[in-house]
């Protein structure tokens, strides 16, 4: 009797809290996060975007709180396309993308953008054959064959040329793509195009295309897993993960018909075959050194010109500098190219645009 | 109210003098009093707010609709009905079709449905008929030693052990089942299905081999999801089939297998049909495990070893990086979602009704 009393009441409560629930979500969104209520001078930065430099993107926000207990950074690794958009949206302090962003999207923000390249990496192609150890070597015919389906068993003549002494069984090749969208399968469909028309012609180049034909993993832990539950697949992953994950990584054949295989010297030699323009993006689709590993890209941060908060352009400053300098030197244990010195000092040049 | 006080009212009664203060203040006097402004106010207050609440539910999925639907328009305009018959999504050249993705959704739900009902419905009899109690009972009579009571307490035990271990698949998260599926069902399916496309590969369920993830898997796991739906809901309106049915069954003299078969199950086949919707909703909408298991290949095929695509997780692969035209037509894709669930809903209460009505009279 006395709770069905009260119901009314609870019923009018629970209406009242849901409506001051909802107010302060949206109050949350005008002020800025709760967090920064607390102590005076603390600076939270939210920032979202690409999976592939999430890893060291937070290993340097951890190591850079340790020395600096007031800035927090928020890192959301929600995809390069998400870090655009909101971005765009003001959402987020920065932004992260593998793609950098288009003229078009840039011309939407009004506050001006700063692209800036933190790290680079490769891509590399994964496969799974239990009988085979020596590391293949694909041709630049092999490979775009398979992702296009035009080669589909392991003892394919265009494979087996560039493996003489290798026992290739008539193993059937499964592909296997990236199901979402993202800036790794936009970095390797972009090379693919650069280097064979047919694939320009068909799939083309994109965050997501249509392949032609295989399975599909969400993201690189997805894409890793089917291949090695995968007898007889192929697919393109991070460098980074791959070795993390101890895949067999395939040697490709650059441009200049060399096979190399990935790693932080190969990759180092690729990104300084490339001079940035102003504006800081540059796709490395087909790298002209003759030691030079194919496939490989810058990352960046996307940040404002303009701040309103003065205290959050020289935190996210601040941040970036230290990623810029000591960071680079976590780069190789986690995967990453370090960036060549003549970049990082284009990228402290362009840090001076932010006020 | 202590003994004395009671008394203590008893006397003044007797004694003629007005007790009602008194009676009042114990809470007696709340009997025969109207109901107080306060009271009228706050009982009109809270069935009004249970209408509202009722409403806001409805109005919350018409809002729904209404902006997934606003959202799709453009898409629905320039795609129209080539959107339901394409069969390539290709965001770089805006070509969507999502013909594969809808057979996939379809065809693995179905699939994985039939699997998850044959286990969950033996399951549920298993459960209901008390299999576990007879079967102990007359092993305790081949040893004459009926009195143990530990013993006779057991079975309802076990029963009760399995019945929570099922209602537990349920709160594995699909990410789980997801991983699950690719390190031990994937390689676990491999063999068998290899085996049936090289030896029968002319069915074409098996025209195709099984390399890492397809339908198969998808089905299995989804199965194993659809499972504690299907089974708490059957066991539960198995146990509720009226007594008097059960005792006339076994009166008549039919076996236990008769009277499952032929009276129990017919008469709880209406809660069964509802749990077999239920499930079927669960994996119609289910995302993750499937985008992990079937491959999201745009491929449609008979074969239950090809690797296909769902609509559930076409949404979520491509939602994330999605540009304005492409989000567009991933809402005309989840408004096609709505309407298949939609539509397997309203069947499944039309089939429900029909056989409501066919029982009424075993009641």
């Amino acid at each position: 009797m006395r709770i069905v009393r009260k119901l009314p009441l609870l019923a009018i409560a629970s209406v009242a809290w849901v409506g001051l629930a909802f107010l302060g979500g949206r109050l949350t969104g005008v002020f800025g996060p709760m967090g920064a209520f607390g102590a005076e001078d603390a600076v939270t930065l939210q920032g979202t975007g690409a999976t592939f430099p999430a890893p060291l993107y937070e290993k340097w926000f951890a190591e850079y709180n340790k020395e600096h207990p007031n800035v927090q950074i928020n890192y959301q690794a929600l995809g390069s396309g998400a870090g655009i958009k909101q971005f765009q949206q003001h959402l987020v302090d920065f932004g992260a993308s593998d793609a950098a962003m288009t003229d078009e999207e840039m011309g939407s923000v009004k506050d001006g953008v700063v692209l800036l390249p933190m790290t680079a990496g490769a891509i590399v192609l994964a496969y799974n054959l239990p009988d085979v150890s020596a590391p293949l070597k694909l041709s630049r015919d092999a490979y775009v064959g398979i992702f296009l389906g035009k080669i589909t068993s392991w003892n394919d003549p265009a494979i087996a040329k560039t493996n003489p002494g290798v026992n290739l069984a008539d193993t059937k090749i499964t592909v296997v793509t990236r199901s979402d969208g993202s800036g790794t399968t936009f970095v390797f469909t972009s090379h693919l195009s650069a280097i064979s028309d047919a694939w320009k012609n068909g799939p083309g180049a994109g965050k997501s295309v249509n392949f032609p034909t295989g399975v599909a993993g969400k993201g690189n832990p997805g894409v890793s897993a089917l291949i090695k539950q995968t007898p007889g697949a192929i697919g393109y992953v991070e460098y980074g993960y791959a070795v993390q994950a101890h895949m067999s990584m395939a040697l490709l054949e650059n441009k200049s018909g060399k096979f190399i295989k990935a790693d932080l010297t190969s990759g180092k030699d690729a990104l300084s075959s490339v001079q940035l323009p102003e504006n800081l993006r540059a796709w490395v689709t087909d790298p002209t050194g003759e030691d030079s590993y194919p496939i490989v890209t810058y990352t960046w941060m996307l940040l404002y010109k303009k701040y309103q908060n003065p205290k959050t352009a020289d935190a996210l400053k601040s941040v970036v500098k230290y990623g810029l300098t000591q960071g680079q030197s976590f780069s190789s244990d986690l995967g990453y190219i370090p960036l060549p010195a003549n970049v990082v000092d284009d990228d402290m040049k362009a840090l001076d645009q932010i006020s | 109210m202590t003994p004395e006080r009671v008394e203590a009212i008893v006397q003044n009664a007797h004694s003629g003098e007005p007790a009602s203060d008194e009676m009042a203040s114990a809470g007696w006097g709340g009997i025969s009093r109207p109901p107080s402004s306060w009271e009228v106010l706050s009982d009109r207050l809270f069935r009004r707010a249970t209408l509202a609440a009722a409403w806001f539910t409805i109005l919350l999925v018409g809002w729904i609709v209404v902006s997934i639907g606003r959202q799709a328009m453009p898409s629905i305009r320039s795609y129209g009905l080539d959107f339901l018959g394409g069969v390539v999504w290709d965001a770089n050249r805006a070509r969507f079709g999502i013909l594969p993705a809808m057979v996939g959704t379809l065809y693995s739900s179905l699939l994985g449905l039939a699997i998850g009902t044959l286990f969950g419905l033996a399951i549920a009899i298993f459960l209901s008929e008390r299999f576990l109690s007879s079967g102990l009972d007359s092993l305790l009579r081949l040893f004459g030693e009926l009195e143990e009571s530990w013993l006779v307490t057991l079975p309802d035990k076990i029963e009760n052990v399995l019945k929570m271990t099922i209602e537990l698949l349920a709160a594995i998260p699909s990410v789980v089942y997801g991983l699950w599926g690719i390190f031990v069902v994937i390689p676990f399916v491999r063999t068998p299905a290899n085996w049936l496309h090289s030896h029968l590969g002319w069915i074409p369920f098996f025209s195709t081999g099984l390399s890492g993830p397809g339908l198969m898997p998808a089905a299995l796991v989804l199965a194993i999801m659809v499972l504690p739906t299907i089974t708490a809901i059957s066991r539960d309106s198995l146990a509720a089939v009226p007594p008097k049915l059960r005792e006339a069954a076994f009166g008549m003299g039919a076996t236990r297998w008769e009277a499952i078969l032929a009276i129990f199950v017919p008469t709880a086949a209406t809660g069964i049909f509802g749990a077999i919707i239920l499930g079927f909703g669960r994996a119609l909408g289910e995302t993750m495990a499937l985008a992990m298991l079937a491959g999201n290949a745009n491929v449609i095929s008979w074969s239950l070893f090809s690797p296909a695509n769902t609509l559930a997780a076409l949404l979520a692969n491509h939602f994330p990086e999605a540009d304005q035209i492409e989000v567009g037509a991933l809402m005309y894709a989840a408004l096609v979602l709505l309407g298949i669930t939609l539509i397997v809903n309203i069947f499944g209460t039309l089939i429900l009704q029909r056989a409501d009505a066919g029982l009424r009279g075993l009641r």
